[in-house]
């Protein structure tokens, strides 16, 4: 091990994603080579500035976009500096100064300092409301004037004013777009797919002006609007700088360095003086600058190896490819399209699916393409373009994507499987199809996380976890098949942890809206999604929700058991398993006045009618209501029973109340509706007469209090519970219950039981929020009991009554 | 024989209700754009009330063992086989339907 005192001094500006991803390469080099220092001028950790876009629409928060926390740099040795800029490198001396007045001396300087948004010169850029979109804190900006409404202009019309436009729009506001040119984001895309590109942003409402040039910003002390030259006006609350980025400089220059457009480096990205490098969107290489992840990660991997092995390894520059990020806006661009002689057009319409494909061939070579509306095949026309492929035998075919080449069927996998070793999988991060297999085969990876914690393939914009999900699956066979993440079922690809996000990211409050919004490929939907939608809107909005009776199965919308002759069963409910003679005579007087035909005692210490006609529903719950009894629920995803032992009460060796404590916890969650059904028991002491341990919540009494267990249950896979934690009063039962209650109903998905959610999640994970937070269990159990304000009404009373869903219990008509 | 049996709106969107006749229960279905549909009121893979699914599309789902039934056909859709009986429905403008009622004795088993 070295000391750091033999360890040279590395220090880095800029906390950005090309100064920290060079960081990152380095330490997988050789983590004892240098002692590291970064300074960031912005005040926090160091995020995936490529995924701002869906922070701003809701779709991710800062937490999802973070790259590296605090503790990676604490666990890697490195010091940082955050909210600190460096002001000056004095490079005779050999050292920098920050804004907050450290001084430290290098042996090596690395300069990351990016870029700067550019600002048109024009009046006006100074007022109050004028944004760039550049960081975290633009963001915000953003998100604070889209509260009070309004609208926006945004100025420019390329990848990231799209991205702002879109976001601000989905943030309720009214958004316009102003753009120089005559075609949308004209750099990538070609002049069909730019017109495409529009329709579809003027069809989700925002407005588009194309060919408009914006000569001042109106406003006095703040922004009101927008003029352009053409005399036009546009009334904004909030304006958007979005045309384009210019390299950041100035440090570079004030230590004298050379300048060109950017800081000028060769192909170790070192600059004129030789202890000084640069990387990232600061920089000029051979005559090209870049605003893309892609190049910046790969002048990272040819520094990382020059600095840590001293190889002269080159940066060549970097071919580009792009692709929006709007959700529902498939497009694709790379290379150059701009045709022209000897140059060939492949082009591809179909006009009522919105697709537009444009492949530009030269002597037998992909030199471009553009893809709209369906861009599936991108990453393999681009690397066909990179690697100069010969394509004459594909040309008849090639337009149609990968899996028609060579006449072969149409099979992701197979078209995944056929790919060279050396194809590109992640864009963004440089990672090949060989890297990603490697990294299976040899650390045994399962899942699409752990492949990108490993190799980093999908973990920055994410537009290829598809292709490495099916890397995955080619790779593993069968074994794969289970760890899939699976769409919720047959009307989308989205799956329902995604599902689940996005409605309370894009605010949806009901089915058609979630169905319209993500796409969904049926009319409304199939008896297997509208059922999980309706609950989880209906956790979402507790009381606001409007509960869509038509999407619950027939036993919870006439809330009994269907049974296999179409007859239904009743359980009333028998708060901790207690029940009197009042009640059971009331039980037996229904039996005889409705003929019933089967009585039996359940496993969940209440009595079952079986055999009862539907028609004859509301009359069984009038009687059985007048008694006392309310629905017990057995029918439905919800709270089942609260099993009991005698407890301390009669048992002579019960050590608490079993029963009244059972009683407690069925009155506090009866009538919740959950992802699957839910049930609890209460031991008075460990002997666990209740068994307690296959329960979803089980109480075991002790002297010193409950032990609380969570996670079991009987059924096919028969699962004993995790020990949670131990508890010493009643209240404290009742408020981890209702926590834990709560925690599941807010992650499980529809139909997953707490077994198999704990053992998804873990153990730990409900700890966290249920053991470790006392804050997180509060506010859990708020949520809970909020909630419960709306749902603890006797389903069977209103329909008893005749008041509610009266159609349901009788025929449309009767013929004789 | 056409019969008046009740009205569009006495019938939840994506939902059904039955006609009980001498020849056996018949479920009407309503969908989400306002079609109505009446199937014999048994799936058939064992016969469970298809009245009590749930309607999506133009299929609902039985509510035992979820198979998917076609409105408009009366046949079964995916993997599994068979086919339920369709009764020839009608509706107004007023929204009257109006079902063709089965002769009683016409046929002993579905289909």
């Amino acid at each position: 091990m070295t000391s750091s005192q033999q360890k040279e001094k590395l220090v880095v500006i800029g906390n950005g994603m090309a100064g920290m991803r060079t960081v990152e390469e380095i330490l997988s080099r050789d983590a004892d080579k240098y002692e590291i220092t970064v300074f960031g001028a912005e005040p926090r950790e160091n995020y995936n500035r490529i995924m701002l876009s869906p922070v701003l629409s809701g779709e991710k928060s800062f937490d999802d976009i973070i790259i590296n926390t605090r503790e990676w740099y604490v666990e890697n040795d490195i010091t940082l500096f955050v909210g600190d800029a460096v002001t000056a490198i004095n490079a005779d001396d050999k050292t920098v100064s920050s804004a907050r007045g450290i001084t430290l001396p290098y042996d090596k300087l690395l300069i990351a300092t990016g870029s700067d948004p550019f600002i048109i010169p024009v009046p006006g850029t100074d007022l109050e409301g004028v944004v760039t979109f550049r960081d975290l804190d633009d963001v915000n900006r953003m998100l604070e004037a889209a509260k009070s409404g309004g609208s926006a202009v945004v100025i420019g019309g390329g990848l990231l004013g799209l991205e702002a436009a879109v976001g601000l729009k989905a943030n309720g506001m009214d958004v316009t777009v102003v753009h120089l040119m005559d075609t949308l984001m004209e750099r990538q895309l070609d002049e069909a797919a730019g017109y495409l590109l529009a329709s579809e942003l003027e069809s989700r409402g925002l407005e588009v002006f194309t060919g408009a040039n914006t000569q001042s910003i109106l406003g006095d002390g703040k922004v009101s609007g927008l003029q352009l030259d053409d005399g036009r006006t546009i009334a904004a609350d909030l304006v958007v700088m979005a045309v384009g980025i210019k390299p950041n400089v100035t440090l570079a220059k004030q230590a004298g360095l050379e300048i060109g457009r950017g800081v000028m480096v060769n192909d170790q990205m070192q600059t004129s003086n030789p202890d000084i490098y640069a990387v990232g969107e600061c920089v000029e290489h051979r005559g090209a600058t870049y605003g893309l992840v892609a190049p910046l990660f790969e002048m990272g991997k040819v520094l990382a190896d020059h600095l840590t092995s001293g190889e002269d390894v080159a940066y060549e520059g970097s071919v580009t490819s792009t692709k929006l990020k709007v959700t529902g806006v498939d497009v694709f661009s790379a290379g150059d399209f701009s045709g022209g002689d000897g140059a060939q057009d492949i082009v591809f319409r179909d006009a009522s699916r919105g697709v537009y494909k444009r492949i530009v061939v030269r002597d037998d070579k992909i030199e471009g393409a553009v893809l709209y509306g369906d861009a599936a095949d991108g990453a393999w026309y681009f690397q066909l373009m990179k690697d100069g492929a010969d394509i004459s035998e594909l040309r008849d075919t090639i337009v149609f994507g990968q899996a028609y080449a060579g006449g072969v069927h149409a099979d992701p996998s197979a078209a995944v499987a056929a790919l060279a070793d050396d194809a590109e999988i992640c864009g963004c991060n440089g990672v090949c199809k060989g890297d990603i297999v490697t990294a299976i085969t040899e650390h045994g990876l399962t899942s699409l996380e752990e492949v990108k914690a490993h190799t980093k393939a999908s973990a920055s914009c994410g537009g290829c976890s598809g292709l490495v999900e099916q890397l995955l699956a080619v790779t593993l066979g069968d074994a794969y098949q289970a760890q899939t993440v699976k769409p919720m079922c047959g009307c989308t690809a989205h799956s329902h942890d995604d599902v689940r996000h996005l409605i309370t990211a894009k605010g949806m409050t009901s089915i058609p809206e979630v169905m319209q919004e993500l796409e969904w490929s049926t009319p409304d939907g199939c008896s297997s999604c509208r059922p999980a939608l309706n609950y989880y809107l209906l956790c979402a909005y507790p009381g606001e929700y409007q509960d869509d009776n038509q999407s619950r199965f027939i036993n919870e919308r006439v809330h009994g058991n269907i049974q296999k002759d179409g007859t239904f069963s009743v359980v009333p409910r028998m708060w901790g398993g207690m029940t009197s003679a009042n009640e059971l005579r009331a039980i037996a007087d229904v039996v005889d006045k409705y003929e019933i035909p089967a009585v039996k005692v359940t496993g969940g210490q209440r009595i079952d009618l079986f055999g009862v006609e539907k028609k004859d529903l509301p009359g069984v719950w009038a009687d059985l209501n007048a008694a006392g009894m309310v629905s017990g629920h057995a029918y439905g995803k919800a709270l089942r029973t609260v099993k009991t032992c005698a407890g301390s009460t009669w048992c002579r060796f019960g050590t608490q109340d079993a029963i009244n404590m059972g009683i407690a916890l069925e009155e506090m969650s009866w009538g919740s509706w959950m992802p699957h059904k839910f049930k609890m028991a209460v031991s008075g002491c460990p002997r666990n007469c209740a068994e307690a341990t296959i329960k979803d919540f089980g109480v075991i009494s002790v002297d010193s209090g409950y032990e609380l267990h969570v996670g079991g249950n009987g059924g096919i896979t028969v699962r004993v519970t995790d020990y949670l934690c131990t508890v010493e009063t009643e209240e404290e039962v009742l408020e981890y219950s209702a926590a834990f209650i709560q925690l599941y109903r807010e992650e499980a998905r529809y139909l997953e039981r707490t077994a198999p959610w704990v053992e998804r999640v873990g153990l730990d994970h409900v700890k966290t929020y249920i053991v470790d937070d006392a804050n997180s269990r509060k506010a859990l159990a708020a949520r809970f009991h909020e909630a419960q304000m709306v749902l603890q009404e006797d389903p069977w009373a209103e329909r008893a009554q005749g008041t509610k869903d009266a159609h349901e219990f009788t025929p449309l008509k009767i013929v004789a | 024989m056409w019969m008046e049996i009740g009205n569009i709106n006495d019938i939840p969107k994506l939902g059904a209700r039955v006609v009980e006749s001498a020849a056996g229960d018949i479920a009407v279905f309503r969908t989400a754009d306002d079609e109505i549909f009446a199937l014999y009121d048994s799936c058939p893979h064992n016969g469970a009330a298809l009245s009590q699914g749930i309607v999506h599309g133009k299929a609902v789902a039985c509510p035992l063992h979820n198979w998917n039934i076609d409105l408009v056909s009366g046949d079964v859709l995916g993997p599994d086989n068979g086919c339920s009986r369709t009764v020839p429905v009608s509706v107004n403008d007023e929204g009257t339907i109006r079902l063709q009622m089965p002769e009683v004795k016409a046929t002993g088993t579905n289909g």
